[in-house]
Order: C-alpha cells, then structure tokens, then sequence
C-alpha cells in the first residue's frame, strides 16, 4: 500500500518535477531489526517514482555497502542523506514522517534548487565559523515546531562546507535520545560543545550555532 | 501506529530578504493561529495586498490532539485541522514572515511600522493583532530549573519520552484532560493536579478519564524536586487539610490555562484587566487602523470556531476602514 496518499501526491508531484538540478536520495536500510527501515525506503521511491527525471533513489545496505556508509558516515539506520551536485551534509536519522515529511520536501526542494535560501546576512554569519561542525537536531514526528529547526539546520548545511546537519527523530534512537538527555524538542545537540532547545529564527539560530562553535566570538 | 504525513511549506509566499523595502501592504496579520489564518483568507478575498507575520502557522491548534466541536469536522486532530487552515490561507498569494512581532509604532500618513525578532521592519495601512495565548506557567521553585528535563509544556511534542513513566498533569480544564487522555495511551500512570475546586474540563473528558488516572482535586503543587538534570518528583499540599506530602513522578505536564501574548501590544493599543486587548464588536481597537481577533481578544469564550468567526470580522472591518480612507 501507498505511503502517500492521492491529496499529497498532487501537492508534491509538481514541486518534484519544478527541481531544476536532479537530488539523489540515499537511503541506507537493512532488512531486518530495523523499526522504519522499509518504509523510508519506501517514502523516498514514493517521491522519486514522482519526477523519476528529477529525483533518483540509491538503495544501500548498512551492512554490506562499506564503503556508501564510509563516503556518507552513516552510524545508524534508517537513514537518509539528501545528495544534490555535491554532498552538503543533509541527512535524517528516522522515518521523515508525520511533520517532518515537511523537513524532507524542504531539503529536496532546497538540494534541487542550487540555493539554501539564507539571508545575505546569515551568510555572512555563517563566514565566521572557525571550525567543522556536526548538527544534530532532535525531533519527534508529532512536534509542529520541529521542522522548522530542522530546514534551518539542512539550510546551514547547504550554505557552508563546514557544517552537517542531521534530524533525528528521538523515539527510533532512545539510547541516543537518552545520552543527550532529550526529554524535549526541538533540540540541537553539537557534540562536545553544547545544546539548546526550541525552535528559534533563522538570525538567532544562526547566532547562536557560531557563538557556541566559537566560544562565544561571533 | 499508521505513519502519517504532514506538508507545511512556506513556497512562494516566502517574503524574500530585502523585499520589504518601500512597500507598504494593505494589511499586516500578526499571528497565525485560526484567528490569523481566517483573516488572511477573508482579505485576499478582498484583494489586499496582505503579509502574516508568525512563527507558526496553527496556533494553538498545533498543540491540540482532537477537536470535537469545529463545524464540519465531528472529529479531526489538531494537526489536521491546522494543516487545512494553512492550506486554504496558502492558496492565495499571501506573504508569509516566519518571525515574531517584537515592536509597533505608527507613522506618518496613518501607517504602522511592526519590527520583528528577525530584524525585518514591515509598514502596513493596518494591522491585524491575532497572537493568541501562550500557556501560563506554575512559577514554583524547579518549574525554569527542569523545564526541557521533565518540566513539558509542549504535550503533543515530548509526551513520546514519557513511555510508560509516571507523570504528573497540572490543571483541571480541557488541555490537561486531553494531555491525560494521550499519556494514558502511552501507558503512563497519570496523576492529574487541579488546583481549585472541581474540574473545569468537559464532563465528557473527565467521563473518559475516570478510573485510569488518579485525580487529585484542590491541590497546589509547591515545587517541582530534581536530580542530575531530571524530574524526579513533586512536593505537593492538599489545600484542604493543608497536609503536604511527596509524588515520584517523571514528567509535570504543565496545563492550567493560558495568559494573552499582548505585552508588545502594552501602551500601543488599550488592554483590559486580563491584558487582553480590549476590542468593540466591530474588532476594532483603541487606535484606528487596529484591529485585533481571537483569543488575545477582550471577546469571551476561547474557541477555534469563535476565533476564525472574529479574525473574519476584522479582514471585513480592515477592508471598510480601507476603502474609507482612500476616499
Ligand atoms: C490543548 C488545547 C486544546 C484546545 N481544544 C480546543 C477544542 O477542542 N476546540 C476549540 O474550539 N478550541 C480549543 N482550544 C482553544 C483554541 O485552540 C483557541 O481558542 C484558538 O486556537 C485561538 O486562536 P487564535 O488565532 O486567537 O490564537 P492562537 O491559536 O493562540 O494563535 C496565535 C498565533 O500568534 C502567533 N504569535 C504569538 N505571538 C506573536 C508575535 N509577537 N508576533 C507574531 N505572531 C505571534 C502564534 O505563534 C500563533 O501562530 C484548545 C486550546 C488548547 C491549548
């Protein structure tokens, strides 16, 4: 049975086929042990089958693909990495579902656009990062607020070269969930560094990323 | 559980940077709740030209798990019903600031001036105040300490991290029933803490929750208790007997009602005794131009369906005032 229904596919459908540089969906799975594992899978041929010109699904095993999961460093699954010209750095960790298939739509129209849509000013923020930096933005599929944290972590991503941004959804990681103490989302967790919740925008966001990556300087 | 799919996206409306320079629209709507949302709908009708600045679109229909009582719908999840608001909003071309008012100030020629937490600075030939509620808080010792560590005022957001776990609910109206409600379906053991007398909530809720959670009527909570950055529990006073005793409890779901988001409002338009914004009938407020809909309203009774019927009344009133003036 279909994921998405009739109502969402006319939605989506024409978005799709507006990209205008083709997105690959890398969807990392394996067969068994894995709760949503089947059903990303399935969400991303679902959107591919809709714009087949536009949107591509490759299809690894998290197992046996080493070297897919080295190039993606991919640590869990079902995973997601939003791959346009070039890898930005966009994954999800977690059936993009429930709100965040609206995460998921953003990512792909941003990737298939060439532009991660951020202010002339958040860019020139973003210029003072001093160092690479991991994003982690924690999530469940029924907080409205979440996505928005999310896109701006996946914008962040696509603008700079120094960041990665990953949305993970906390019920289908719970030891995760549990070493970085979330008990509310949205969260941004970057590892070794710091973390704060709530879904801000984008000017403070931005701020606040650097000022915790650079201690403070911005 | 059935997997579903939600679809928000800002699109086109997007207003883009540096598009609000030397533009002055018709109508600024601030907030996007179905007060917001109705008036957006009502004056693209009418072909103004209309921005909506919010940080959401839904309000606090986002946070609502079931509605029972919007016309129309015998039963629809809050996250429906938000999505159909957005969607009707989004099918005109309505400009869309995904920020919050922090200032308003009039200008010369009748025109409002509304700077926002993104810096942007947006001019319009009136406004429409549509900014709702916000929950109100305990103020008790632990309440800011743990909020995020087991202190939750998001129920349909972090309610999954209390599986199974026992919890605390504050408030006797609707929101805490319905907060109950969706923890006992997360096998939570629920005790639910009303602090006056009797239950406000919908006999029908409370009918629902009878036998499956401990009510505790007439109660304070006086502190929220924690270790290692978690909740661990709650001291608690039966205002009765006066007698305090201790509850273990992972979570406090804080849900006793809510206080206006009017204080950027303060000193710009008159606020009643509640800080709600008081308005005529015809949605009109202290300053002309101004008009204001919905639950941060001096209009009785906050609902969905009274809010959409208001935030319609004040496009209405904002087109008459309109066509007035450029005559
Ligand atoms: C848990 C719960 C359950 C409920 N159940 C029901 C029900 O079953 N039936 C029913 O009829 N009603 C119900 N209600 C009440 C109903 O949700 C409200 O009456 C209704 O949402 C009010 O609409 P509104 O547009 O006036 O305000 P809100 O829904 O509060 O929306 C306000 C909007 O303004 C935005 N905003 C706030 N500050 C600013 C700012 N400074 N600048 C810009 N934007 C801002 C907010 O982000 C939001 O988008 C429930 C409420 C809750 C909390």
């Amino acid at each position: 049975m279909a994921l998405l229904d009739e109502k969402i596919r006319a939605q989506v459908q024409p978005q799709a086929q507006a990209l205008i540089k083709p997105v690959t969906l890398h969807v990392f799975t394996q067969e068994l042990e894995c709760q949503f594992c089947r059903e990303t899978r399935q969400l991303a041929e679902e959107l591919a089958a809709m714009a087949p010109e536009k949107i591509k699904v490759a299809v690894h095993n998290f197992v046996l693909d080493k070297a897919e999961v080295e190039t993606y460093k991919i640590d869990k699954i079902p995973a997601l990495a939003v791959v346009g010209e070039q890898d930005y750095g966009i994954r999800f960790f977690g059936i993009p579902g429930g709100y965040e298939f609206t995460s998921l739509l953003q990512a792909i129209t941003m990737v298939g656009s060439g532009d991660a849509g951020l202010s002339q000013a958040s860019r020139m923020k973003l210029g003072a990062l001093i160092k690479p930096v991991n994003l982690k933005v924690y999530v469940t599929l029924t907080c409205p607020y979440c996505p928005q944290a999310v896109h701006l972590a996946h914008q962040m991503a696509m603008a700079s070269p120094l960041i990665r941004a990953e949305m993970i959804e906390a019920t289908e990681f719970p030891h995760l969930a549990n070493r970085d103490q979330i008990m509310a989302v949205p969260k941004v967790v970057i590892d070794g560094i710091g973390s704060f919740e709530g879904a801000l925008p984008e000017a403070l966001f931005i701020e606040k990323i650097i000022a915790l990556v650079n201690g403070g300087k911005t | 559980m059935p997997m579903d799919f939600k679809m928000d996206i800002p699109s086109s409306s997007a207003l883009n940077e540096g598009e609000e320079k030397d533009v002055v629209f018709d109508m600024a709507i601030l907030g996007g709740g179905p007060a917001g949302l109705t008036a957006a709908v009502y004056a693209m009708r009418k072909q103004m030209s209309v921005i909506m600045i919010s940080p959401d679109l839904g309000g606090q229909v986002l946070k609502t798990s079931g509605i029972e009582n919007y016309m129309g719908f015998q039963y629809i999840t809050g996250a429906e019903l938000s999505q159909k608001f957005s969607e009707q909003a989004q099918l005109f071309s309505i400009k869309r600031l995904q920020e919050s008012a922090i200032h308003l100030k009039q200008i010369e020629n009748n025109r409002f001036v509304t700077r926002t937490d993104g810096g942007r600075e947006i001019t319009s030939r009136t406004l429409i105040l549509a900014t709702g509620k916000r929950w109100r808080k305990l103020n008790i010792p632990g309440e800011e300490l743990y909020l995020g560590h087991g202190v939750v005022n998001c129920a349909v957001c972090d309610a999954p991290f209390f599986k199974g776990l026992p919890v605390v609910v504050a408030g006797g109206g609707n929101s805490a029933a319905s907060a109950a409600l969706d923890l006992i379906r997360l096998n939570c053991k629920v005790t639910l803490v009303n602090y006056s007398p009797g239950w406000q909530a919908d006999p029908v809720l409370m009918k629902q929750l009878q036998g499956r959670v401990e009510l505790l009527d007439q109660h304070q909570i006086l502190e929220i208790q924690g270790e290692h950055d978690r909740v661990t529990g709650v001291k608690l006073m039966d205002r009765e007997s006066k007698r305090e005793h201790q509850l273990e409890t992972s979570g406090v779901f804080i849900e006793i009602g809510l206080i206006p988001n009017t204080e950027v409002f303060k000193g710009f338009v008159a606020l009643n005794e509640y800080l709600e914004i008081s308005v005529d009938c015809a949605t009109r407020t202290s300053r002309r131009g101004v008009f204001a809909a919905g639950d941060c309203t001096s209009v009785p009774e906050k609902q969905i369906i009274i809010a959409a019927g208001e935030g319609a009344k004040a496009a209405l009133a904002a087109y008459h005032y309109i066509t007035f003036q450029k005559h």
